[in-house]
């Protein structure tokens, strides 16, 4: 190693001048397989106000579990038009939404398949650096042996697992909760 | 599938603290739980793929976005983006947005009294070449006040988004010029501890890429996470 990894900086209050060009918030398109889920929610400061001023960036596999990345080296479907990638400014409430399909299964480091999560990067004014955080599913069996979920300590996992809406399956909710009470786990990426 | 190396952390000391005081809109913002380690998987070491867009050359000339040209001091920002054992990443996205010359930016939340320049949006991108090499034209960007404490300006910068070969070396931060006075006083750049550290967000000023009767240029070279050894280099 001869050089050092850049320091990060914030974002600030003004990165939609530089990153809105590449908002997403619909990250599948028609043709492309798999079960529809629109996930919706807020992110929140230490006094519980949404934070009116923060971007997340999502990444996530294909239905099958397939990466569209060139390190992947599964045997699985690639679909040329899923990118896997998203990012969705919050509104004026701190309200973020976005739509896409559920993940497949990908391998983890301990030969087990992991459980379906998007890995999320979270920027805002205020967050000096990235923070790393996962949505997980509800009702998914894996959930209970999957490989990150059993580093976090077990009252704080429901953090990373979006919840079920009464009366539809198709809605989730998550929230991103900075500090505090219910604080959102945050992991060393 | 489990011997597929992950990415470095940093060094202590070499990034940002979440919580740093000085920095107030970071102490209703920082988490309070320390973070869970996370060993790299699949998700971590892939990442985002930007397929090589149209060359736009409006979208790295700055200064050819609008019918006449930006107010300011015309100066090329380019570098490479390179990895901790300085190998070229190549082919990868960088952002980049800025105050214009006045030190206002094209943004509704920006209440700063100095001009809006219609020439002059503030943003641009750029695929990385096969060296890692990135290059913009722009304008120097002028400080800004803001009210983090009394008195409290911004150095002039332009802000950096890259994001690197994987989900793991995925960067944003902030470009500063040589001699700016104000760095001293900024809690932003002073936010990482390590004084060399922070040094590297300030570019240099190159004889070079500067453009005779045009423009000065600045260099700023980009270091992400570079990769642990393979089990086999082991
Ligand atoms: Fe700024």
């Amino acid at each position: 190693m001869t050089l050092r990894a850049t320091t990060s900086q914030t974002v600030g209050p003004f990165f939609s001048i530089g990153l809105e060009r590449l908002n997403r918030a619909g990250l599948a398109g028609p043709g492309i397989a798999g079960e529809r889920v629109t996930i919706e929610g807020r992110v929140l400061d230490a006094d519980g106000v949404g934070v009116p001023d923060a971007i997340i960036e999502l990444w996530q596999a294909n239905s099958y579990g397939k990466y569209a990345h060139p390190e992947d080296p599964q045997d699985k479907p690639m679909e040329a038009a899923f990118q896997g990638y998203g990012r969705i400014p919050t509104d004026e409430d701190g309200k973020f939404r976005f739509a896409t399909v559920k993940p497949g299964a990908v391998p983890g480091p301990d030969g087990k398949l992991q459980a379906p999560h998007i890995a999320v990067s979270v920027f805002m004014r205020g967050l000096l650096r990235r923070l790393v955080t996962r949505i997980y599913f509800p009702d998914e069996p894996g959930n209970a042996g999957d490989f990150a979920l059993s580093l976090v300590a077990p009252e704080r996992r429901q953090t990373l697992i979006a919840r079920k809406t009464p009366g539809t399956d198709e809605l989730l909710k998550w929230d991103v909760i900075m500090q505090g009470p219910g604080e959102t786990v945050f992991f060393d990426c | 599938m489990s011997n597929l190396p992950g990415y470095r952390r940093a060094l202590t000391g070499t990034q940002p603290e979440y919580l740093h005081p000085a920095y107030v809109s970071s102490r209703k913002r920082a988490p309070a739980q320390p973070l869970v380690y996370l060993p790299h998987t699949l998700s971590e070491i892939t990442g985002p793929v930007f397929a090589p867009e149209t060359v736009n050359v409006k979208a790295c000339d700055l200064t050819r976005q609008h019918s006449g040209e930006p107010l300011g001091e015309r100066i090329i920002v380019s570098g490479r983006v390179l990895d901790e054992d300085g190998k070229p990443v190549r082919k990868t996205l960088v952002e980049v947005w800025q105050a214009n010359a006045a030190g206002r930016y094209r943004h509704k939340v920006d209440q700063h009294q100095a001009p809006l320049d219609a020439n002059f949006s503030g943003h641009g991108y750029a695929l990385t070449d096969s060296e890692g090499r990135y290059r913009f034209i722009t304008v120097r960007p002028g400080a800004y006040p803001w009210g983090n404490h009394h008195n409290a300006w911004r150095p002039a910068h332009v802000h950096f988004s890259v994001f690197g070969p994987a989900f793991a070396t995925r960067l944003v931060t902030q470009m500063y010029f040589p001699g700016d006075p104000l760095l001293p006083f900024d809690p932003i750049y002073n936010c990482t501890a390590d004084e060399s550290a922070r040094q590297q967000l300030i570019s240099a000023f190159d004889w070079e890429s500067t453009i005779p009767g045009h423009a000065l240029g600045y260099k700023f070279d980009i270091i992400l996470n570079g990769r642990e050894a393979t089990p086999m280099e082991k």
